[in-house]
C-alpha cells in the first residue's frame, strides 16, 4: 500500500484511533493491576478522537469522502454525531467513575467493551452500505448486550440483558429482511445506489409493493434501535435492570447512532419512498408520545420514568423525521432533518445529565433510583437542585432551557410540511408529560428530605454536572449556533 | 437599553440573591432583593417619562438577531399599551419583596429570587415583540410562580402548583402551534409587526383564533377555564398572590390585545358574541360566586375573574372606551386586588385563618388597617373616586355604545362587586370583637403601613385624576381600532 491510499483513508482517522486505543487499553489492562490506568487511556483514546474528528472537518471543509470502496462516508453529518458521540461516552466515564470504584465494577472489560460499542456506533453513522449498517450496528449492540449484563450478581440485570439480546436478535433479524429485499429489488447495497436506482423503480406499482414490503421491515428494525412504541418493549426492562452507567450510555450513544442509520437508510436510501415511510413514522410517533408521556407518570422508578421519557422523546424526533418530503417536494428538508438532527443531539445533552445526577446522588451501598430519592434535594444542596430542575423542564420543553427549542423546531418542521393535526396532538400530550418532570421538582423543593447526608460524588463529576446543567440553559438562551451547525450538517448531506 | 434593563436588572439580582448563600445570610438577601426590586422600578420611570404620548408606535425599540435560522430577534417596544404593565409590574414587585421581609422565614434567598426573576420574565412579556420571544418569556413565567405556591404555600400547596402550572401549560401550548403556523404563513417573521399585516383567510383566523383563546382565556382566566385560579390564589403565600392577581392575570388579557384583535380582526369581529357572552358571565356569575365564599382570599379570587371579565368584554365591543375601559380597569385591578390580598396577608400573619367566621370586629383592635382596607373594599366596588370607578365606568360606556342590554348586564357587576365586598368587610371589620385571638390583634406595623399607604395614594390618585394613565394610551388605542376595522381577508 502506498502512501497516498493511506492518507486517502484519513478520514476515518478517528476509528483507526479508537480501535488503537482500545487495543492498547486491553493489553494494559491484561499487564496492569491499576484500575485507574484504563480510565487515563479511555479519556485519552476519546479526547484524540475528538481532535480527529475536528481535524477532519476542517480539512474537509464540508465535503464528503467516500471510503474503503464506498463502504463508507465522511461527511459534516457524521462528524458532527460522532463528536457527540464521543462527549457522551467520556461524559458517562466521568460521572461513573466513583459509582463503578465503589461497586468494584471498573474494570477492563467494562472499558473496553464501552469503547468496542462506541465504535460500533462511529461505523454505523459513517455506513454507506447495507453491509456497515449492519456490521455497525451489531458491534455496537453486542458490545451493549454484555454491558448490561456486567453486573454479574444482579439476576434483574441479567434478565434485563436477555430480554435486550433476544429482541435485540429479532429487530436485526427484521432489518436484515428488508434490506434483503431492498436489495433485491435494486441489485445494490450502496446507498446513494440504491436511492438512484429505486427512483425509476418506485414509479412501477409492482415494484412498488415488493419495495414497500421490505421497506416495513426495515423502518421495523430502525422503530426498534431508536425506540419507539410498539418496539419499545425492550426499553424500560433495560434502562432499569442495567447497572446505571450503562444506562447512561444506552440513553445516549447508541440513540444517536440510531438516528443516523434512520438518516442513512431512509433519508438517504429511499427518499423516493418516502411518501410511505413518513406515514409510518407518523404513527409510530403519535403512538410514542402517548403511551410514553402516559406510562411514564405511572412510574415510581426513576430510571423507568426516563426511560418512558426517552420513548416520549423520541416519538418527538420523528415528528422531524417525517417532515422533510412534502407530496414529493423536498423543499422542507434541510428545515425538517436539521430539526431532527438538534433534537437528537440536545436531547443526548439532556439524558446524560438526568442520569450523572442520578450516579451523583448514589453512594457506595446506595443507588439513587427511585422517585422519593429526589425528596427534599433542595434542602441537600440547592445546586444540584436546580441542575436538575433545568433538566427535568428541559426534558419538558419548557423555556428558557434548550429542549422547548428542540421541541420549536421538530413542531415549526411539522407544521410546515402541513403535519398540523399531528403538531397539536403532540403538544397536548407533551402536556400530560410535563406532569412527571414537575412532579421531579415538586419532590425536590417541596418535600422534606428523608435522607439528609450532603452531595458529594467526586470532583470531576460534580464540576461536569454543573457544566452539563449549565450548557442546557445556555444552548437554551442562545441555541443559534447549534442550529446553525445542523443545518449546515444536514445541507451537505 | 431602558427595556433591557428592566428585563434584566431584577434577574440579575434575583441570581445574586440565590449566590449570596443560605438562610443565615437572609438579611443581607433582603436587602440586596430590595435594592435590585427598587432599582428595577427606577429604571421604568424614564420610559414614562420619555414616552411619547402622540406617536402609536413602539417606543423604546431593540432589535437583534437572536437565532439567525429561524429569524428569531430580541425585539422589544412598548406602546401605550403595554408601557403601563411594565411600570404596574416594577412597582408591584418593590411591594412583594417589602411585604415578604419579616414574614418569610425560611428560604429566604429562594423567596426573593423567585419574586426578582418573576418580575423581569414579566417585563419581558410586556415588552416583547417577537412571538418566540413573548412565548418564552410567558412560559417561563410559570416556573418561579410554580415554585413560589409549592414551597411557601397553604396546606394544599402542591395540588395547586400543579393544577396552575398544567392548567396553563395546557392552554398555551395550542399558541405554540398557532404562532408556527403564523411564522410558515408569513414567509419566516416571528415579527409580531409583520403578522398584523398578514392577510388570512377566515377559515384560519378562527382556528388561530382558538389556539391563542386557550392561552389567554386561562391566563386571564375567562369562566369556563377558571378553575385554577381560587386554588392557586389560596395556597400562594401572600406576595404570590398579589403578584399573580395584580400581574399574571394581565397577560393573557394583554395577549388578546397584543395577538388577538390585530392579527385576527376578521375572527375577531366573528366571534365577538362568543367573547361578550363568557365574560358575561363571568362578571354575573363569577359576582354571584364570590358573595357565597367563605375563605376572603377565595372571594377576592372570584373577585378579580369578575372584574378580569370586564376587561374582555371592553376590549370586544371594539370602541375606544371599552378598549382603554378595559386597560385601565387592568391596571385599577393591579392596585386593588393586590392590595386586597396584602391586607388578607397582613390578617393572616396574626391570625393564622382566612376563614371570615374566625373573624369580627377588627376595627376595635386595629383602626388604622380598618381605614385603609375600607378604601380598597369601596375600591373594588366601584366607589367613584377611586380608581375601580374609572375602568367599570368606560367599560360600562363603551358597552352601552355597542347594545343597552348588554351595558345593562355589565352593570349589575356594581351591585354584586358592593355586595360581596362589603358583606365580607362588614363581617370582617365590624361587629364586636369575635374572639380573644382578635382583641389581641396588633393594628399595622410601620412596614405595613407603608405599602398599604402607597396602594392608596395610588387607588385614589387613578381614581381622581386618571389623565397620566389614559392620555398614554390614547394614540396607540386609536391605533388598534383603527387597524381592526379593516378586514383582512
Amino acid at each position: 500500500m502506498s502512501w497516498t491510499a493511506a492518507a486517502d483513508h484519513l478520514p476515518a482517522l478517528p476509528e483507526v484511533l479508537l480501535l488503537v486505543g482500545a487495543c492498547v487499553l486491553m493489553i494494559a489492562d491484561a499487564r496492569s493491576a491499576d484500575r485507574r490506568l484504563g480510565y487515563w487511556i479511555a479519556q485519552a483514546t476519546l479526547a484524540a478522537c475528538f481532535l480527529a474528528t475536528l481535524w477532519v472537518l476542517d480539512v474537509s471543509d464540508g465535503r464528503k469522502y467516500y471510503i474503503f470502496s464506498d463502504l463508507f462516508v465522511a461527511d459534516t453529518l457524521s462528524h458532527l454525531l460522532k463528536a457527540t458521540c464521543y462527549m457522551a461516552v467520556s461524559a458517562a466515564l466521568v460521572y461513573s467513575r466513583q459509582y463503578l470504584l465503589d461497586r468494584n465494577l471498573l474494570r477492563g472489560e467494562f472499558i473496553s467493551l464501552l469503547l468496542f460499542s462506541l465504535l460500533g456506533m462511529m461505523v454505523l453513522i459513517s455506513a454507506n452500505s447495507f453491509i456497515t449498517v449492519y456490521l455497525g450496528l451489531e458491534l455496537m449492540s453486542l458490545c451493549l448486550y454484555a454491558l448490561v449484563a456486567l453486573n454479574r450478581e444482579s439476576a434483574q440485570a441479567t434478565e434485563a440483558a436477555m430480554k435486550y439480546f433476544v429482541l435485540g436478535a429479532l429487530s436485526s433479524g427484521l432489518l436484515l429482511y428488508g434490506m434483503s429485499m431492498i436489495y433485491g429489488a435494486t441489485g445494490t447495497l450502496t446507498i446513494p445506489e440504491v436511492a438512484s436506482r429505486i427512483g425509476p423503480l418506485a414509479k412501477n406499482v409492482a415494484d412498488q409493493d415488493f419495495l414497500v414490503f421490505g421497506l416495513v421491515f426495515v423502518v421495523a428494525g430502525v422503530a426498534f434501535k431508536i425506540g419507539v412504541v410498539p418496539f419499545h418493549m425492550w426499553i424500560p426492562d433495560v434502562y432499569h435492570g442495567a447497572p446505571t452507567p450503562v444506562t447512561l450510555v444506552i440513553g445516549s450513544g447508541p440513540k444517536i447512532a440510531a438516528f443516523a442509520m434512520a438518516m442513512r437508510l431512509l433519508v438517504n436510501a429511499l427518499p423516493a419512498l418516502a411518501a410511505d415511510w413518513q406515514q409510518m413514522l407518523a404513527l409510530l410517533a403519535l403512538l410514542s408520545i402517548a403511551l410514553g408521556n402516559i406510562t411514564a407518570i405511572a412510574q415510581s422508578n426513576l430510571k423507568r420514568m426516563l426511560a418512558y421519557s426517552a420513548i416520549a422523546n423520541m416519538g418527538f424526533l420523528l415528528l422531524g423525521l417525517l417532515s422533510g418530503v412534502v407530496e414529493g417536494n423536498t423543499l422542507n428538508r434541510e428545515q425538517a432533518y436539521s430539526a431532527a438532527l438538534f433534537y437528537i443531539i440536545t436531547y443526548a445533552i439532556m439524558t446524560v445529565g438526568a442520569f450523572g445526577m442520578l450516579l451523583l446522588l448514589s453512594r457506595a451501598g446506595f443507588e439513587c433510583e427511585r422517585l422519593e430519592d429526589m425528596r427534599g434535594l433542595n434542602r441537600r444542596s440547592p445546586w444540584y437542585a436546580g441542575m436538575m430542575m433545568i433538566l427535568m423542564l428541559s426534558l419538558a420543553g419548557l423555556p428558557p432551557t434548550v429542549g422547548f427549542y428542540a421541541k420549536l423546531v421538530v413542531l415549526s418542521a411539522a407544521v410546515d410540511a402541513g403535519w398540523i393535526w399531528l403538531a397539536v396532538a403532540a403538544v397536548i400530550l407533551s402536556v400530560v408529560g410535563a406532569f412527571y418532570y414537575l412532579r421531579i421538582v415538586k419532590l425536590m423543593y417541596f418535600d422534606e428530605p428523608v435522607d439528609t447526608a450532603p452531595v458529594s460524588g467526586a470532583f470531576g463529576a460534580r464540576v461536569l454536572l454543573s457544566a452539563n446543567g449549565l450548557a442546557v440553559l445556555a444552548f437554551g438562551i442562545f441555541p443559534g449556533s447549534l442550529m446553525g451547525l445542523c443545518y449546515l450538517a444536514i445541507a451537505t448531506l | 437599553m431602558l427595556l433591557s434593563l428592566a428585563i434584566w436588572i431584577p434577574i440579575a439580582a434575583g441570581l445574586v440573591v440565590l449566590a449570596a448563600g443560605g438562610d443565615a445570610r437572609a438579611p443581607l438577601q433582603r436587602w440586596i432583593a430590595l435594592a435590585g426590586a427598587v432599582l428595577g422600578f427606577l429604571v421604568t420611570l424614564p420610559l414614562y417619562t420619555g414616552f411619547d404620548a402622540r406617536d402609536a408606535g413602539f417606543q423604546f425599540v431593540e432589535q437583534i438577531v437572536w437565532i439567525e435560522r429561524f429569524n428569531i430577534h430580541y425585539h422589544l417596544g412598548v406602546d401605550g399599551i403595554s408601557l403601563l404593565f411594565v411600570l404596574l409590574n416594577s412597582f408591584i414587585t418593590v411591594l412583594v419583596v417589602v411585604a415578604g421581609w419579616s414574614v418569610v422565614e425560611s428560604r429566604v434567598g429562594q423567596y426573593n429570587a423567585a419574586f426578582l426573576i418573576l418580575s423581569g420574565l414579566l417585563n419581558g412579556v410586556f415588552s416583547a415583540l417577537d412571538g418566540v420571544l413573548f412565548y418564552v418569556f410567558f412560559e417561563a413565567t410559570l416556573i418561579p410562580m410554580f415554585i413560589i405556591i409549592g414551597v411557601w404555600g397553604g396546606p394544599n400547596r402542591v395540588y395547586a402548583a400543579l393544577k396552575f402550572f398544567l392548567y396553563t401549560l395546557a392552554g398555551s401550548l395550542p399558541m405554540l402551534i398557532a404562532l408556527l403556523y403564523l411564522y410558515n404563513k408569513s414567509g419566516g417573521s416571528f415579527a409580531i409587526l409583520d403578522w398584523h399585516r398578514l392577510p388570512l383567510a377566515l377559515t384560519a383566523q378562527i382556528l388561530l383564533f382558538f389556539g391563542f383563546l386557550f392561552a389567554f382565556a386561562v391566563k386571564v382566566p375567562m369562566w369556563p377555564v377558571h378553575t385554577w385560579l381560587p386554588d392557586a390564589h389560596t395556597e400562594a403565600p401572600t406576595g404570590g398572590s398579589v403578584v399573580l392577581a395584580a400581574i399574571l392575570l394581565k397577560l393573557g388579557a394583554y395577549g388578546f390585545v397584543r395577538f388577538s384583535l390585530p392579527i385576527l380582526p376578521d375572527a375577531s369581529k366573528e366571534l365577538a358574541w362568543l367573547m361578550i357572552a363568557l365574560s358575561l358571565v363571568a362578571v354575573a356569575y363569577i359576582g354571584l360566586v364570590a358573595l357565597v365564599q367563605t375563605d376572603m382570599k377565595k372571594l377576592i379570587a372570584y373577585s378579580s375573574i369578575s372584574h378580569m371579565g370586564f376587561v374582555t368584554l371592553g376590549f370586544f365591543v371594539f370602541n375606544p372606551y371599552g378598549v382603554e375601559g378595559g386597560l385601565v380597569q387592568m391596571i385599577s385591578h393591579g392596585f386593588v386586588s393586590a392590595a386586597l390580598f396584602l391586607c388578607v396577608g397582613v390578617l393572616y400573619d396574626r391570625m393564622h385563618t382566612r376563614m371570615i367566621a374566625d373573624y369580627g370586629g377588627v376595627v376595635n383592635t386595629m383602626p388604622k388597617f380598618a381605614a385603609l382596607m375600607m378604601l380598597f373594599a369601596m375600591a373594588n366596588a366601584g366607589l367613584p373616586a377611586t380608581s375601580g370607578f374609572v375602568g367599570e365606568f368606560m367599560v360600562i360606556m363603551g358597552a352601552m355604545q355597542a347594545n343597552f342590554w348588554l351595558a345593562l348586564v355589565a352593570a349589575t357587576t356594581l351591585i354584586w362587586g358592593a355586595a360581596y365586598t362589603l358583606w365580607m368587610y362588614k363581617r370582617v371589620i365590624f361587629g364586636a370583637v369575635a374572639n380573644e385571638r382578635v382583641a389581641a390583634l396588633q393594628d399595622l406595623n410601620a412596614r405595613e403601613l407603608l405599602i398599604l399607604g402607597l396602594l392608596a395614594a395610588a387607588v385614589l390618585f387613578m381614581g381622581v385624576y386618571p389623565l397620566p394613565f389614559t392620555e398614554v394610551m390614547h394614540a396607540s388605542v386609536s391605533e388598534l381600532l383603527r387597524h381592526l376595522s379593516v378586514s383582512k381577508l
